[in-house]
C-alpha cells in the first residue's frame, strides 16, 4: 500500500468498490458467488487483496444466483451474488425469480454501465431494474456513491425481513469508482416497509375456539414455517391439540415426517391421505402458505366444508386464491407461540375424544398407495430414490432436487424430520436449480453430506458447474435418474396427449465419462442390489461424484391430481389403462 | 365497480414503473393515473382510477402496499372527497361560435385560444360535469381532446 492510499483510507474516504466490500463485512458476509465482467472489475480488484470474504467463481451467472439461494435455504441467512452488467445480469434473472416465488433471501449485486451512458444502448447495457421489477422483492439503481452504504444496508434488511425475497442492487461503474466517506448506517429508515409480525389476539382466540370444536381438523404447513423457523412451535401445537399435519412441497420437513400425525405432502402429486384429509376436513389451519394452484387443485372444490384459518406474514396471500374465515396476518412463529400460550388445558382433554373417528379414518387413508410396476428389466426410479434415502439415513445430510418426476418422488417417498434439509424449486419450477443450489448448501456446511437428486434432463441445464465443484473440491453427490426422457413431459403426453411423445425423448452424454472429463468421479448403476454400495462408494470420495442410475422410462408419478380437478379426485394409476 | 385510490409514494425514479408494472403484470385495470409531488417533495401522490370487484380491489390495495416505495394506500371511493379533472378540448372554429361560447359559459369553461381555425377550451370539474360538457360539444366537431386524469382530496 502506497503512502497516498494509506492517507486516503485513514480519512475514511473509500471508493465505491471498497465501500461494497466494507458493507459486506458489516453484514457478516463470508462467501459470495459471482462472475467477473468489465464494469465490476474494481470490485474484483478488491477481492484480489481480500482474505476474509471468499468469492466462488461459477461457470454461468444463473448458477451463482441458485447457489446463493441454496446457501440461504440451508442457513436462513441471505445469500449474496455478484454479476456484471448486460448479459451477466440477464443470466441472473431466472435465479432471482426462483428466489422470489419461493420467498428466500438473497441479495444480488449487478454491475451497470457508467451512469452517464445509461439509456444510450451502451456495450453490455441492460435495464436490469426494469427487467427484474416484477420478479424481485425490491431493487435499487445506485445513482451516487454516497447512497451506496445506505442502499446495501436496506437491501439486506428488506431481503431478510417480512416475507423474505431477492433484492437487486444495480451499481454503475462510475459509482464503484467514485469516492466518499464510508459510514455504515446503524438503522434503516423505510417508511413504506413495515411488515406485521404479531397476529391479532382476538383472531388467535377465535382460531383456537374453532380448533377445539373441530371433529376433523387438518394443518397445512407451508414454506413460511421454514422462513420463520417455526417448526418446533408447529410440532408443539399439532401434538397438544391432536392436529394432523399435511405439508406443501415448500413445507417439506417442517413437521417430523415420521410422526404419527404427519400426513406427508399434499397437492397435485401429494399423498392420498394428505389430499383426502384436506378435502374432508371441517377446520383447516393453513400456516405460511400462499395456496398455489399446485396445492389447492380446483379452487371451487377446495375444502368445501371447512372453516379456514389462514396465517401468513404477507397480507396479499390472504384471500387471494382461497376465501378465508379467520385471516391472521403475522409472523407464523409469533402467532403459533401466542396460540400455544393461550391454549385452554380443559379443552385439550376433550379434543382427542372428539377426533377419534377422524384419526381412525386417516389411518385407513394412509394405507392407500400407488402400486409399482415391478415387471421391468431396468431399475424403477422410485426404488432408486428410496434406496438413496436409505443410504443417507442417520447422516447429517441435505438433499436438493431439480424439477420433474424425480422431484415429486423425492418429496413424496422420503420423510424429512427437520426443516432446511430438502431444497427444491417450488413456485417457479426451475430445472437446473438443484445442482448449483447443492453447491451453495455445501459451501454453507462443508461437513454435511449434500446430495442432488436430478434427472438427465434437468442436470443438463447446469452441468457446467461440475467445473466449479471440482475447482473448490465441493463433494456434492449428483444422483442422475437417467431414463432418456423428460419424464414429466412424457407423463403429461401419456395421459393428456394420446401418447404423442413430442420432443420429450432427450439424449445426453455418457455421465461417467463426463464426470471424468471434468476431473470428477463417475459411477454407473444398473442393478438394484448395487444402489446402496454405489452410494457408500460415492460418500468416500472427497470430491464431486456423478452416480448415473440407468432407470426405466415407463414410470409415471402417482398419486396425481390432474390440472383443474379437485384434490379428492386423486389418481393412483394411469386412467387410460397404460403403464 | 370503479374505485379511486389515493396512493402516497416516495418521490424516487422507478416508482411509477413499479406501480404500472404491477397493474399490467397482474392483469388489473387502470383507467387513469396521475402523479405529482406533494408539499413535501420527498413524496408524491398518485391518484389511480381502477375497476374491479371487491376481491380485485382488495388485492390491488394489498399489492400496492407491498411495494417498498409505497407509503400509504387509501381507497377513497364513497368517502367525503372532492374529485376533479381538467380537460382541454379543441373544436373547429368554423361551426357556430355563439353555440361554443354558450356551452362554455354554462360550464364555466375558459377559452384558452381562439383562432380562425380552432377554438380551444379548458374545463375543470368532477366526472359528471366533464362528461356532459364533452357530450354537448360532440355535435360541434371535436378535433382533439386531452384529459388530465382525475385527482382527489379528502374533505375530512
Amino acid at each position: 500500500m502506497t503512502d497516498k492510499t494509506l492517507s486516503v483510507q485513514k480519512a475514511g474516504i473509500r471508493t465505491g468498490a471498497q465501500i461494497f466490500m466494507e458493507a459486506l463485512r458489516k453484514e457478516g458476509v463470508k462467501e459470495i458467488f459471482g462472475y467477473p465482467g468489465g464494469v465490476i472489475l474494481s470490485i474484483y480488484d478488491e477481492l484480489y487483496r481480500c482474505n476474509d470474504i471468499k468469492h466462488f467463481l461459477v461457470r454461468h451467472e444463473q448458477a451463482a444466483i441458485h447457489a446463493a439461494e441454496g446457501y440461504a435455504r440451508v442457513t436462513g441467512k441471505p445469500g449474496v451474488a455478484l454479476v456484471t452488467s448486460g448479459p451477466g445480469a440477464c443470466n441472473a434473472v431466472t435465479g432471482i425469480a426462483n428466489a422470489y416465488y419461493d420467498g428466500y433471501p438473497i441479495v444480488v449485486f449487478t454491475g451497470q454501465v457508467d451512469s452517464r451512458l445509461i439509456g444510450n444502448d451502451a456495450f453490455q447495457e441492460a435495464d436490469i431494474v426494469g427487467i427484474t421489477s416484477p420478479c424481485c422483492k425490491h431493487n435499487f439503481l445506485v445513482k451516487n456513491v454516497k447512497d451506496l452504504p445506505r442502499i446495501i444496508k436496506e437491501a439486506f434488511h428488506i431481503a431478510s425481513t417480512g416475507k423474505p425475497g431477492p433484492v437487486v442492487v444495480d451499481m454503475p461503474k462510475d459509482v464503484l469508482d467514485g469516492k466518499t466517506e464510508f459510514k455504515y448506517p446503524e438503522k434503516v429508515d423505510l417508511p413504506g416497509y413495515n411488515p406485521t409480525y404479531t397476529g391479532h389476539p382476538l383472531q388467535i382466540q377465535k382460531a383456537l375456539k374453532y380448533l377445539y370444536k373441530a371433529k376433523a381438523p387438518v394443518i397445512i404447513a407451508g414454506g413460511g414455517i421454514i422462513a420463520s423457523n417455526a417448526s418446533n412451535e408447529l410440532t408443539k401445537l399439532a401434538r397438544s391439540l391432536h392436529l394432523p399435519v399435511a405439508n406443501t412441497l415448500m413445507g417439506t420437513g417442517t413437521f417430523p415426517g415420521e410422526d404419527e400425525l404427519s400426513l406427508g405432502m399434499m397437492g397435485m402429486h401429494g399423498n392420498y391421505s394428505a389430499n383426502m384429509a384436506v378435502s374432508h376436513c371441517d377446520v383447516l389451519l393453513a400456516l405460511g402458505t400462499r395456496f398455489s394452484d399446485r396445492v389447492t387443485g380446483k379452487l371451487e372444490k377446495f375444502c368445501p366444508e371447512a372453516k379456514i384459518i389462514h396465517v401468513d406474514i404477507d397480507p396479499c396471500s390472504i384471500s387471494k386464491n382461497v376465501p378465508v374465515d379467520i385471516p391472521i396476518v403475522g409472523d407464523v412463529k409469533n402467532v403459533l407461540i401466542d396460540m400455544i400460550n393461550e391454549i385452554d388445558l380443559n379443552e385439550v382433554q376433550k379434543t382427542l375424544e372428539k377426533r377419534e373417528i377422524w384419526l381412525n379414518q386417516l389411518k385407513k387413508w394412509r394405507e392407500v398407495k400407488p402400486k409399482l410396476n415391478i415387471n421391468n428389466e431396468k431399475m424403477l426410479p422410485q426404488i432408486v430414490i428410496q434406496k438413496i434415502f436409505e443410504s443417507i439415513k442417520g447422516k447429517d445430510a441435505v438433499v436438493t432436487t431439480e424439477v420433474g418426476q424425480h422431484q415429486m418422488w423425492a418429496a413424496n417417498l422420503c420423510k424429512f424430520n427437520e426443516p432446511r434439509r430438502f431444497v427444491t424449486s417450488g413456485g417457479l419450477g426451475t430445472m437446473g436449480f438443484g445442482f448449483p443450489a447443492a453447491m451453495g448448501a455445501q459451501i454453507a456446511y462443508p461437513e454435511r453430506l449434500v446430495i442432488d437428486i436430478t434427472g438427465d434432463g434437468s442436470f443438463q441445464m447446469n452441468l457446467q458447474e461440475l467445473a466449479t465443484c471440482v475447482n473448490y473440491k465441493l463433494p456434492v453427490k449428483i444422483c442422475v435418474m437417467n431414463n432418456g426422457y423428460l419424464g414429466m413431459i412424457k407423463q403429461l403426453q401419456d395421459v393428456l396427449f394420446n401418447k404423442n411423445y413430442s420432443q420429450c425423448c432427450i439424449t445426453g452424454p455418457d455421465f461417467v465419462k463426463l464426470a471424468e472429463a471434468y476431473g470428477a468421479k463417475g459411477i454407473r448403476v444398473t442393478k438394484e442390489e448395487d444402489i446402496i454400495s454405489a452410494m457408500h462408494k460415492a460418500f468416500e470420495v472427497d470430491g464431486p461424484v456423478i452416480i448415473d442410475f440407468v432407470v426405466a422410462h415407463e414410470e409415471d408419478v402417482y398419486p396425481w391430481v390432474l390440472g383443474g380437478e379437485p384434490l379428492h379426485k386423486i389418481l393412483l394409476n394411469n386412467p387410460t389403462g397404460g403403464v | 365497480m370503479r374505485h379511486t385510490l389515493s396512493v402516497l409514494v416516495q418521490n424516487e425514479s422507478g416508482v411509477l414503473t413499479k406501480i404500472s408494472g404491477l397493474f399490467s403484470g397482474r392483469g388489473f385495470n387502470i383507467e387513469s393515473l396521475t402523479v405529482a409531488p406533494t408539499i413535501d417533495t420527498d413524496f408524491s401522490k398518485v391518484t389511480i382510477i381502477t375497476t374491479g370487484d371487491d376481491k380485485i380491489i382488495e388485492q390491488i390495495c394489498k399489492q400496492l402496499n407491498r411495494l417498498i416505495n409505497v407509503i400509504k394506500v387509501i381507497d377513497v371511493t364513497g368517502t367525503n372527497i372532492a374529485e376533479r379533472e381538467l380537460v382541454l378540448i379543441k373544436i373547429s372554429a368554423k361551426t357556430d361560435r355563439s353555440e361554443i361560447l354558450n356551452i362554455a359559459s354554462m360550464f364555466n369553461a375558459k377559452i384558452v385560444d381562439f383562432t380562425k381555425k380552432y377554438c380551444t377550451l379548458e374545463v375543470m370539474g368532477d366526472e359528471k360535469t366533464v362528461k356532459s360538457f364533452v357530450e354537448l360539444l360532440k355535435p360541434l366537431g371535436i378535433k382533439e381532446l386531452v384529459r388530465s386524469g382525475k385527482v382527489a382530496i379528502s374533505l375530512d
